[in-house]
């Protein structure tokens, strides 16, 4: 599937590339068709586009420079980080340039007193907490990707992970940025203090999909490592258990580390790859894990179990050592690679929904994936409603994905009617840009748009993202109010 | 002849601001639209405990504007504990959500403040929707977060009058940008909210708190790093010299006649314990320790989050936020004549006796390292003069105006309440 692009590229190219390469290296302006091949799409591989111009700046300067000449040319400009995004939100625009910050792979500073570290947008993930860690330290959100995703293209995600339960998504864990605005102005929002300085603008930027600004340098929070960490793996036969269980335990008054649930697909599927040694005769299994000192760690893990044995689990166990709990988490790491070996693809969705709407809505995906003739496997982060059904089809069969998408889009449908969202931390991008009417009205969607204008009035950065209909600034800016024709008449003027 | 209307009746009053009292979303939505076509400016105000707080609505010798009451737009939409969700309408009183969680033991985790105490000497805790406008986060922000990270979702009317919403009622959403976190502290400057959803959590079962006694401000930040650093999950850092402790309503602070340090632990009954006994060995080498239990700790961590033990009588207070490591330095060099040290020292509160001169200035050339001046308590000539929010750099400055335009286009929400002052219209 290609997704048409807002506008298509009528600048001149090579003039383009000719000025890109008085501010860049040579080498760091990439126009040749081969090189830009790899680009052509993110982690969402159902589309592709391929870039005009590929750049990779290697200073703050160099992508200030970028942004300004794109903007001059009136170029669509992709800010691109690993590419790992689920969202197609690095989907190039055809023929447009693409921004790859890779070459940000610094980091800048490690403050233990003040407990941040500051970072360049290319700094994996992983590669913060490797940095800190023995020192005893750590950054909280952990995507599945932590390996190779970067920084930066977290904040643009606001990603998450399996520990947003208790920690929170990324939003909740970075305290600054610095920012190139397409006007090429850097601008410094946070540092490492808490409270913001006048409109919360991080709260925005993060998780603004790359449509507001180039994240030049991320302030992130670390914390101390917690003392112990152990899981409870605990199988139901049924779903409904499980998550009556999930209920009862955050009712209870706890907040575990993660709580993710795995159906019977997932499960044959992970056995069949990785054999972690799940139990056989479960629907569905939970694993809940616990961190923090060791005497609470230890005294939820009694009080999770109760709960479980309440609500009719068929097995717990608690992990004794710190291979147990790794093995736990084999099976639900290996989720996605497992699927993929069950059928040559696999969609992922990515809708949140209230936990306790958990039975009712993995009925109706049942009955929807009979319907259409295509499996679901269900992994998902059950303490926080956030499902993720892999939709498993076969692109070489004709019609396969077209049915995967448009079965996937249903399901983000049914997520939405029950009081969900569209997506819990993949992103919007251009995957479910046409679903945000099912979420927002018309005028929801343009006050977002209007903050868009408000940092990039031309519209040149990521383009045909995010929002299914572009409206141009100088519109959405406009004042349609008559005089005269007021409402509320019953008011008096004063 | 001014208007004032009240629960849909209409009647005159002389020499009143004219004040607007909409009972819903639609009266409110029609009101804006109206006020937006006139280019009349309205001050959107909950219970109005809190428009002592950033600059005065003004309008440069252009009269009042006129006041927009949102406490008729009250009430509490729905509530699930098991969810850990509630939504609330703005006008909400903030004791009221206060309660109905506690009865389900669970809390705003932010901790927001009762600014009553500093604005007005009394307790006021105002409106759910003032506490979301004003977006202070008391002094579990070091462990818990801001209160924009529990703000959901929010139903709000933008300066056109129209009605628009962001986010949902799940934690886990990245479906758009999230509006309603930026209109978190944006001081009704943006839009007025018809309705927020707040994650909630479970309050403690326990909150203990470790005090040392006798720690210089250099030292005792040392000691608060030494906590925070360490894997016990504390949820409050403070420090409080000698002459604010003795204003203590707890007696084991009160009557210290010392400085006091206080970390706070909360939790389970055996973690609570056991990290109490993890931290005391660690601090040891600070000096002398001691406990507070329940009541006695739950009230100091109040004292603390309401900037209470500042003197009353100290006409001026600054609420300093800067990298903890920064929290001495600014004291030290501030001149204060009262002071209070939260989040391990990156919240500093500033007392003086009376408005000086240079007070400002001194105060931001101390923030060597960045971080925000929020002037708090002063008297109204020194808000209408002083940069009582902290001047942004020019970029930022001229970003905001355009984030700020795109909700309100004619200025008409709250006019100069964050600082610069713009008529409608003008140039």
């Amino acid at each position: 599937m290609n997704v048409i692009a807002p506008e298509p590229v009528a600048a001149d190219l090579s003039a383009l590339a000719a000025r890109f390469r008085r501010v860049l290296a040579p080498e760091c302006v990439v126009t040749d068709a081969v090189a830009r091949k790899p680009f052509e799409t993110d982690a969402q591989t159902m589309h592709r586009q391929m870039p005009g111009i590929v750049v990779l700046p290697e200073t703050v300067a160099q992508v200030a420079a970028v942004l300004k000449l794109c903007r001059d040319f009136g170029v669509p400009v992709v800010p691109r980080g690993a590419g790992t995004g689920l969202s197609g939100g690095a989907t190039p625009v055809p023929g447009g340039v693409l921004l790859a910050m890779t070459k940000f792979n610094r980091i800048l500073g490690i403050d233990y007193a003040n407990r941040c570290v500051v970072a360049q947008p290319g700094v994996t993930n992983l590669g913060i907490t490797k940095a800190v860690e023995d020192d005893g330290f750590y950054y909280a959100p952990d995507p599945s990707s932590q390996i190779a995703c970067t920084i930066g293209g977290n904040v643009a995600q606001n990603s998450g992970g399996v520990h947003c339960l208790k920690y929170g998504l990324t939003v909740n864990n970075i305290l600054g940025v610095e920012l190139v605005t397409m006007d090429g102005e850097v601008l410094r929002i946070g540092g490492k203090y808490l409270d913001p300085e006048h409109y919360d603008l991080l709260s925005i930027i993060t998780g603004s999909e790359g449509l507001l600004g180039v994240i030049t340098e991320v302030t992130v929070r670390i914390l101390p490592k917690p003392e112990t960490v152990r899981a409870l793996l605990v199988s139901f036969d049924s779903i409904e258990a499980g998550g009556a269980c999930v209920a009862d335990v955050i009712a209870s008054g706890i907040i575990p580390a993660g709580m993710e649930m795995m159906d019977r697909i997932t499960i044959d599927a992970v056995e069949e790859y990785c054999a972690p040694g799940y139990p056989a005769d479960a629907a569905a299994i939970l694993i809940c894990e616990l961190d923090g000192p060791a005497a609470e760690v230890d005294y939820l893990i009694e009080r999770v179990t109760a709960i479980a044995t309440r609500n009719g689990a068929i097995g717990v166990r608690a992990s004794r050592s710190e291979e147990e709990r790794l093995l736990f988490w084999l099976g639900r790491k290996s989720a996605f690679p497992a699927a993929a070996k069950m059928k040559p693809d696999y969609y992922v969705l990515d809708g949140t929904i209230p936990r306790n709407k958990l039975a009712p809505v993995l009925a109706r995906i049942g009955e929807m994936s009979r319907a259409s003739g295509l499996t679901i496997a269900n992994v998902f982060h059950v303490g926080d409603g956030n499902l993720h059904p892999l939709i498993l089809y076969d692109a070489n069969v004709p019609g396969e994905m077209e049915a995967a998408e448009h079965l996937g889009h249903d399901i983000l449908r049914l997520c939405v009617s029950v009081g969900g969202v569209l997506t819990g931390e993949h992103g919007v991008g251009t995957e479910k840009r046409d679903l945000m009417p099912e979420m927002f009205t018309d005028l929801d969607m343009q006050q977002q748009q209007r903050l868009k204008c408000a940092f990039d009035p031309g519209q040149h950065l990521n383009p045909g993202k995010v929002f299914p209909t572009l409206h141009r600034c100088a519109e959405l800016g406009a004042m349609h109010v008559h005089r005269g024709r007021t409402a509320f008449p019953e008011l008096p003027r004063f | 002849m001014l208007w004032l209307v009240q629960c849909g009746k209409t009647r005159s009053y002389r020499g009143m601001t004219s004040t607007y009292k909409p009972t819903d979303e639609k009266e409110l939505a029609e009101l804006i639209s109206w006020a937006s076509a006139e280019a009349r400016p309205l001050e959107l105000v909950g219970s109005g405990t809190k428009r002592g707080l950033g600059c005065p609505v003004a309008i440069n010798g252009h009269g009042t504007p006129a006041r927009v009451d949102l406490s008729g737009i009250a009430g509490v939409v729905f509530y699930e504990p098991e969810e850990l969700v509630i939504s609330v309408r703005p006008g909400t009183p903030l004791e009221q959500v206060n309660r109905m969680l506690a009865e389900r033991n669970q809390m705003l985790a932010f901790e927001p403040l009762d600014w009553g105490w500093l604005l007005a000497g009394e307790s006021k805790p105002g409106t759910i929707g003032g506490a979301i406008s004003v977006g202070s986060s008391g002094p579990r922000r070091v462990k818990a977060g801001a209160a924009r990270d529990f703000v959901l979702g929010a139903h709000a009317v933008n300066g056109r009058g129209e009605c628009f919403k962001s986010g949902g009622r799940v934690v886990k959403n990245v479906t758009g940008y999230d509006l309603h976190k930026l209109m978190t502290g944006a001081y009704g400057t943006l839009g007025a909210f018809t309705e927020i959803t707040l994650k909630v959590l479970p309050a403690p079962e326990k909150t203990y708190t470790l005090l040392i006694h006798g720690l210089k401000p250099e030292r005792a930040v040392e000691a608060l790093t030494v906590a925070a650093n360490s894997p016990f999950e504390v949820s409050g850092l403070a420090h409080v010299p000698a002459a604010e402790a003795a204003r203590s309503q707890v007696s084991y602070v009160g009557q210290a006649d010392r400085a006091i340090t206080a970390i706070r632990v909360e939790g389970h009954g055996v973690s609570v314990t056991h990290r109490m006994e993890e931290l005391k060995k660690l601090l040891a080498p600070f000096g002398p320790l001691d406990e507070l239990h329940s009541m006695n700790s739950r009230r100091f961590w109040s004292e603390m989050r309401d900037a209470w033990l500042l003197p009353p009588d100290h006409q001026m207070v600054w609420r300093v936020s800067v990298p903890p490591t920064n929290g001495a330095a600014v004291v030290a060099a501030s001149g204060a004549d009262s002071w209070l040290m939260d989040w391990a020292g990156g919240l500093v509160w500033l007392g003086y006796e009376s408005a000086a001169p240079g007070q400002a200035a001194r105060i931001r050339a101390a923030m060597t390292e960045g971080g925000h001046a929020l002037l708090v308590r002063a008297p109204d000539y020194v808000r209408r003069e002083e940069a009582v929010f902290q001047p942004q750099a020019e970029g930022l400055a001229k970003l905001s105006a355009r984030v700020k335009a795109g909700f309100d286009p004619s200025s008409i929400f709250n006019p100069g309440r964050m600082g610069a002052v713009s008529l409608p219209g003008a140039a």
